[in-house]
């Protein structure tokens, strides 16, 4: 338990702490407020489904969790982790998925991976992919039934056809599910290249946009933006993004100049999957993350390079969640070994 | 000559509220009537008094002495009576009471006749100013209360002399307004200490948010030059960006020379003296007008003081005269904290005096300092180790400290901790790292004196064992011999008792050899251990 100040004997300082946690979060939260955005405009109401039940379904479980553990459930609610772990992982899965995969993975996420781990702060692995992981291992048929981006414009589904297909099953009409679905760019070009498609011809296939996949390329750029703002605030550092998108860029660079035809250039792997967001939102969780300068490094280069291999040679398509859940366990270990030096050590003397 | 500058690592920049009190000059406090003069005023041995209950005494007479090397003179700031040497309560941030001299003061103010001017104090030799420094009593002033003249016999050449006007904490302006109104009193001082230690060039550094005191020091400066003084002309007066913990010793070494301090030892070892204003002035006091240290500047200050400023007080006033004078409204629910907002103390009772490290008295609302901390647990953000001008990493040291790890927290480096306070102001879950790092330091302190006793007895335990089976073996051969010997003529019987006296030598001096090493063994660890506290 925390230690308090009695109200006899106080310390120094006297002066208010500048930040607490909830303000934290929220300006996290407003971060990815474009990426949510744009997402919205390339994948329609699907997404705001997502975000809506991902965070009502992870503030209950929040709430029965700390109520379990007699923990005071207004405070821990307040500091807007939930939400976070819920936008998280409400962007991650594919729009329109239904209500029960949300209920799901937030289970997982918040009971499992947090909560049971001690909760806020204790947690040895990010919630959210922790329970994106169990999803993608569990139910890999829903996990990959991506919408396209541009049909469903064209079908015009409303919020209400939405909410009707997540939570009854039903769509309107003649429509299909199927054919609002199509492979994620990510996933068309590991088989169509495992094909012996050439990449350049993947690159002209529709699901292709001007620098990566189509409208997951914009989603991208939109949460770049935010990461960008959230680094600007110095609530994140630089280490961790640089990172992980420096070891991509420069792995996928180094494949891409060896065989261009097989396999794909760094720009279209910075700008596909949940690149972006993984960089500046998901790796950079602290709790999971190393702490020092140094580990930081090492965490986002591993990282990085863990996505290019999962991506290039792995069996799934995106492999932002179990890149980091790797990174992960190696946390504790990176922040023992690489504590920066300390003024005045290793000083000469005179 | 334009002074190069390092960058601070960490630290934070704070909102100064200088103004509050920077404007109104030094105001001369009336004599007390009762004046309570702890005799721990400074780092090291307690003073020991040498007045008796009811002898008079005259301002300026020294009334306790100082007890070893490191250690300080106690003089009486004004004349009077010696009323009492008992405790009583001090400073402190629960009620806690030292040894103190009181004063029944008779308003004369009669200085004891000693008290003389020096005609000529540049032309003292460095040994004989150095003792005058002594003698005065005068201890860093800038809260450290480190005896000044200790600082001043370095064992080897010292390259800088950094006189610090930073003033980084928010809040406090005595050192402010002495550069204003006493600049020339501080330039003096500088040059004193220039004889003493004769360094390669002197730097006065003075945060950016003092304009004021930066430009009379200057003017002092040049109007020391037209008087054809050109001594002064090796003082480099220089504005440091305004960050805390800009004013740390350590950080401003760093800042202006680029070194860094090594984790247990002193500035000098780096060639580097580091003496605050406020101690600057007390030394051209004490040899140019001969006065030892019997008062100090104090910043009263806060949004309750009607009358916030800076008072000349005598050491030994109690704090709520100084209250009273500054007229501090609603008293009941005032709270004083003795130095700034972040490495201040909140006094448990403000009848405690003034003593040489009290630099400004800070008036806050009793809710805004005794309210209790609902903390949420450590996130991990590492947002302390950014600021930590240390560079050390809080999380990890909060997480260990949490456990009680004292081994870890050792290799974490608690100990290089300054307590400036940083990391727990940009704590977003409002853990009060700074109590848990006292808390945490105090333990390991304890845990290595526990150890060391622990060792010492355990030696002398074995020892004891081994003498005991010595002695017992040695017994049971001469009762052997003895045995053997009466079975023998009685002519081997000499033999027999030259042995037994030969090893009853051997026995005895071996004890004595072990005790030796018992006597000798602790005492370097002990005496490197206390160098490393009076630092801080």
């Amino acid at each position: 338990m925390p230690l308090q100040q009695s109200s006899h004997v106080v310390s120094a300082p006297f002066i208010k702490p500048q930040q607490t946690i909830s303000a934290v979060m929220r300006q996290v939260i407003y971060a990815m407020v474009p990426g949510m955005a744009v997402a919205f405009y390339f994948f329609g109401w699907g997404v705001i489904s997502n975000l809506i039940i991902a965070c009502a379904s992870a503030l209950a479980w929040e709430s029965l969790a700390l109520f379990l553990r007699k923990r005071p459930i207004k405070n821990y609610l307040a500091d807007g982790s939930a939400v976070v772990t819920a936008i998280l992982l409400g962007l991650a899965l594919p729009p329109m998925a239904p209500w029960w995969l949300l209920l799901v993975g937030t289970f997982f996420a918040i009971v499992v991976a947090k909560q049971l781990y001690g909760g806020l702060g204790y947690n040895a692995l990010n919630p959210a992919m922790a329970g994106y992981a169990v999803l993608l291992i569990s139910f890999p048929r829903e996990m990959s039934a991506w919408v396209a981006p541009v049909t469903l414009p064209m079908a015009d589904i409303g919020f209400i056809q939405t909410l009707h297909w997540v939570f009854l099953h039903q769509l309107p009409g003649a429509i299909t599910f199927d054919a609002l679905t199509s492979a994620t760019p990510l996933d068309y070009m590991r088989t169509e290249i495992g094909r012996g498609v050439s990449f350049n011809e993947v690159r002209l296939s529709a699901t292709v946009g001007v620098i990566a996949g189509k409208g997951i390329e914009w989603i991208n750029l939109a949460i770049l933006l935010g990461g960008i703002w959230l680094w600007y605030k110095k609530l994140i550092t630089w280490h961790i993004p640089a990172m992980v998108l420096t070891s991509i860029a420069v792995l996928s660079g180094a494949f891409y100049l060896y065989a261009p035809e097989r396999f794909a250039d760094p720009v279209f792997h910075c700008f596909s999957g949940a690149t972006m967001l993984c960089a500046f939102f998901i790796a950079t969780d602290p709790v999971t993350a190393s702490t020092t300068p140094m580990g930081k490094i090492i965490y986002g280069l591993g990282v990085g390079c863990l996505i290019y291999i999962i991506r290039t040679w792995g069996g799934y398509p995106d492999a932002v969640a179990f890149a980091v859940l790797l990174m992960n366990f190696t946390a504790p270990l990176l922040d023992q070994y690489t504590v920066p030096r300390i003024y005045g050590a290793g000083q000469r003397k005179g | 000559m334009v002074q190069k500058l390092w960058k601070l690592q960490g630290g934070l920049k704070l909102p100064g509220f200088k103004t509050l009190s920077n404007s109104a000059g030094i105001k001369a406090l009336p004599i007390p009537p009762q004046l309570i003069i702890p005799l721990k005023q400074h780092i090291g041995e307690p003073a020991k008094p040498i007045v008796s209950v009811g002898e008079r005494v005259y301002k300026g007479q020294v009334i306790a002495e100082s007890n070893g090397y490191i250690s300080a003179p106690v003089h009486a700031p004004s004349s009077g009576v010696i009323a009492a040497i008992d405790a009583y309560p001090i400073a402190h941030a629960s009620h806690i009471k030292e040894t103190s001299i009181v004063i029944h003061t008779d308003g004369k103010d009669d200085w004891h006749p000693s008290v003389q001017a020096v005609p000529k104090p540049l032309s003292l030799s460095a040994e004989d100013i150095r003792q005058r420094i002594r003698d005065a009593g005068v201890v860093g002033l800038g809260g450290a209360v480190f005896p000044s003249a200790v600082k001043l016999k370095p064992t080897r050449e010292i390259e800088t002399l950094i006189i610090n006007g930073v003033e980084c904490e928010p809040y406090i302006t005595c050192d402010d307004v002495l550069m204003r109104c006493h600049a020339d009193a501080v330039i003096r001082g500088i040059l004193l200490l220039g004889k003493i230690i004769k360094p390669h060039k002197i730097v006065v550094a003075i945060e950016d948010n003092k304009p004021e005191a930066f430009q009379s020091v200057i003017n002092a400066i040049s109007k020391f030059k037209e008087a054809g003084i050109t001594a002064v002309a090796t003082i480099d007066v220089t504005q440091v960006p305004t960050k805390f913990p800009a004013g740390g010793e350590k950080q401003l070494i760093k800042v202006l020379t680029g070194k860094e301090v090594p984790s247990g030892s002193l500035p000098y070892e780096l060639g580097v003296v580091c003496l605050n204003v406020g101690t600057t002035a007390a030394i051209h006091d004490a040899l140019y007008h001969g006065q030892p240290l019997v008062s100090r500047i104090v910043t009263v200050t806060g949004e309750g003081v009607s009358r916030p400023g800076n008072y000349r007080v005598l050491l030994g006033t109690p704090i709520d005269t100084v209250l009273d004078y500054a007229d501090v409204a609603n008293r009941t629910e005032a709270e004083v904290i003795m130095g700034g907002p972040m490495m201040g103390i909140a006094l448990a009772d403000q009848a405690a005096p003034i003593i040489k490290a009290a630099n400004c008295l800070l008036i806050k609302k009793t809710e805004q300092v005794r309210q209790p901390v609902a903390s949420m647990p450590c996130i991990r953000c590492g947002q302390c180790a950014s600021v930590c001008p240390m560079k050390l990493l809080p999380q990890q040291l909060y997480w260990h400290a949490s456990s009680k790890a004292f081994d870890k927290l050792a290799t974490y480096h608690l100990d290089d901790c300054i307590d400036c306070g940083c990391c727990q102001v940009v704590c977003p879950a409002k853990i009060p790292l700074v109590q848990y790092f006292r808390f945490a330091k105090s333990e390991l302190k304890a845990r290595e004196r526990e150890r060391k006793k622990a060792d010492l007895s355990r030696l002398r335990n074995e020892t004891r064992q081994l003498r005991l089976e010595k002695i017992k073996r040695e017994q049971e051969e001469r009762k052997a011999r003895r045995k053997a010997a009466r079975k023998k003529t009685t002519s081997r019987d000499n033999e027999t008792e030259q042995a037994m006296q030969s090893s009853l030598k051997e026995v005895s001096s071996e004890g004595k050899a072990v005790e030796s090493q018992m006597s000798t063994k602790p005492s370097p660890g002990e005496t490197s251990n206390q160098q490393k506290t009076m630092v801080r």
